[in-house]
């Protein structure tokens, strides 16, 4: 494969920033099908359009899903490319890797593909970007085999789970975000590996309100960690803070002299529910108006701590479809608790209450936030057996006549209307 | 696009195998080279009947059916399903019936 030039492609090696051009011809020094990436793209560029075919059905033995079929539609002047499927290799939870273990997917990754990785993509899991269909087979094997690692999820199926580092490290995780992950994984390992769902599903684990992995904007499925009771307050750290002894936002913003900390502009006056006040020199809460937007605590972390009673919030159906535009997911379940003790059968409870109902009639292609959508809130609501609240509400319906249930209207939809008003006569 | 061989009959077929004519190409022969790429060792009555339940469907929706109402039609559960056609009722089935690659893309 020769060197194309690619005059449009080399603007963008130049400025302070990386670039992914200079790294590819870096990678095509010892894999030169990246040439062939650099001139498929720098035709694109010319034509406008691109030149990778619409998706391939590609595989292995025993998974319907975990490989994306990539063709090129100009393979005779780009023969490096003509094939270039994607594997989703499933990340470790937390995405904590040894560097025995990275080398290892390095090399496996070298011999069988194109060296051209993107760590990692929005559903989670690593990206191997470029191989050949007769590379696929042996790939599964040595992956399975001597890794032990496996496959994610592609297609209409479960996608590879994903989750914030949680309790590993971060003093705010309100549950075990990788353990549930974990578990979920190998419990749900059919539904990862055998599409049978009208169109993709995304689990994300975020272990508390500031959704690292952004469960809210991405995932089909969103648990969000939270606490039911009061936001912990330690007075004497927070006269810490405002003494200007404790770094703000741990110390986030020390690059720059933004004056002495002050409480009130940046914290109390930005609380979004308006909840904070002082009185005196302590720092008072109304956490009944309190929404876990975390502000406070991500500024005053040496002050403030989430509640003791934890949990998390279900939200359900993010989606991004390319006409309609994004949407994030509706909350569904406010408080639920998530705890290994019980093998999160009552979330288990949650995800199959769901799926029982969107295999029935869910359309195809159809991500669940669309069927919610489709068929209405309230009976989305109706078949999680989950009682309406204020909180599920966008806005107060501004005309009280509409009823949406038969039951509410006496008589029902089909009563005699001259019946009815010959009791009310003017 | 390319073509195949099986036995003296060739075949236009896409670059992920599908045959391209559909209907008007399929034959036996056909069902007889895609078990012997697909991972298929003997074909049964079950096979027959996934086929038959695919190409069925097709005639009367020009789409392949969704996972779930092959499921349906077939009486067989998903895991059936993959034991009959290792590489799964997209790659191994569609293909084996003759049908168009069936579109999704990632
Ligand atoms: C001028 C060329 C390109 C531009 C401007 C570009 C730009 C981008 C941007 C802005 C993102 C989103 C990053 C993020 O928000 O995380 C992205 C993601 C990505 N790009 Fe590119 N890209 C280019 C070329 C390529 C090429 C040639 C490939 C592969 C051969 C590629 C593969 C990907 C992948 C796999 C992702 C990740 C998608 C995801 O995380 O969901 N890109 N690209
Ligand atoms: C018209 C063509 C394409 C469309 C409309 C399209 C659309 C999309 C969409 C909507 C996603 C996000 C899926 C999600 O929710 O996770 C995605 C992901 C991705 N696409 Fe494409 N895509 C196209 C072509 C391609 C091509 C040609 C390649 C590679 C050569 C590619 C590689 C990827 C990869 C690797 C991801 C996964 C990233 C991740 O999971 O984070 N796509 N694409
Ligand atoms: S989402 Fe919350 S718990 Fe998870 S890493 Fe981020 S800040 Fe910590
Ligand atoms: S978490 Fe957000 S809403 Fe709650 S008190 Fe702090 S700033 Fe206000």
């Amino acid at each position: 494969m020769a060197k194309h030039d690619t005059p449009l492609l080399d603007e963008l090696e130049k400025g302070p920033w990386p670039s992914f051009v200079t790294d590819m011809k870096r990678q095509a020094e010892t894999h030169p099908e990246c040439w062939d990436i650099l001139g498929q793209l720098e035709l694109s560029y010319e034509d406008r359009i691109t030149h990778w075919k619409h998706g391939g059905i590609v595989g292995v033995f025993g998974y319907g899903g975990g490989i994306v079929g990539r063709y090129s539609d100009v393979p005779d002047r780009f023969p490096g490319v003509e094939h270039f499927h994607t594997v989703r290799i499933a990340q470790p939870s937390g995405l904590y890797y040894s560097t025995k273990n990275l080398r290892a997917l390095m090399d496996l990754w070298d011999k069988y593909g194109s060296g051209m990785t993107n760590m990692h993509g929005s559903t989670g899991d690593m990206i191997f970007l470029g191989t050949r269909t007769e590379n696929l087979e042996p790939l599964f094997w040595d992956l399975t085999h001597d890794l032990d690692q496996d496959l994610g999820g592609s297609g209409s199926n479960l996608r590879t789970p994903s989750c914030c580092l949680g309790e590993s490290r971060c003093e705010w995780s309100c549950y075990d975000t990788q353990d549930i992950c974990y578990h979920l994984t190998m419990h749900y390992q059919d539904e990862i590996h055998r599409p049978a769902f009208p169109y993709k599903f995304k689990f994300k684990f975020s272990g508390c309100p500031n959704d690292c992995v952004a469960a809210i904007a991405r995932s089909d499925f969103a648990v969000i960690g939270t606490w039911k009771d009061d936001i912990q307050i330690d007075q004497a750290g927070v006269k810490e803070y405002m003494a200007g002894n404790y770094p703000s936002n741990g110390g986030a913003h020390s690059g720059r002299d933004w004056g002495a900390f002050d409480i009130k502009k940046e914290v109390i006056d930005i609380c979004p529910t308006n909840c904070m006040w002082m009185e005196g020199d302590e720092l008072k809460i109304d956490n009944s108006e309190c929404t876990r937007c975390m502000h406070c605590i991500n500024v005053m972390p040496r002050a403030l701590k989430p509640g003791k009673e934890k949990g998390a919030t279900i939200c359900i159906g993010a989606k991004a479809p390319i006409l309609d535009g994004a949407q994030f997911a509706t909350m569904v379940i406010p408080f639920i608790k998530v705890s290994k003790e019980n093998e999160y059968e009552n979330v288990i409870d949650v995800i199959e209450q769901i799926w029982d109902w969107w295999m029935e009639v869910g359309k195809n292609r159809e991500r669940v936030g669309e069927t919610m959508q489709r068929i209405g809130l309230p009976t989305f609501l109706r078949v999680m057996e989950v009682d309406a609240m204020p909180q599920h509400v966008r806005e107060p319906r501004s005309n009280p006549y509409v009823f949406w249930k038969e039951e509410e209207v006496e008589g029902g939809f089909e009563r005699d209307v001259e019946e009815f008003r010959r009791k009310h006569a003017a | 696009m390319a073509s195949i061989e099986h036995n003296g009959t060739s075949y236009e077929v896409d670059e992920d195998g599908f045959l391209l004519n559909g209907s008007e190409e399929w034959d036996e022969n056909w069902v007889d080279y895609v078990k012997s790429v697909e991972g298929i060792n003997d074909m049964t009555d079950e096979h027959q009947k996934v086929i038959d339940a695919l190409q069925e469907y097709y005639k009367k929706n020009g789409i392949a059916p969704m996972v779930r109402i092959l499921s349906k039609t077939t009486g067989f559960p998903l895991k059936r399903i993959y034991e009959l056609f290792p590489s799964g009722p997209g790659k191994g089935a569609c293909k084996m019936a003759g049908l168009p690659k069936p579109t999704g893309c990632v």
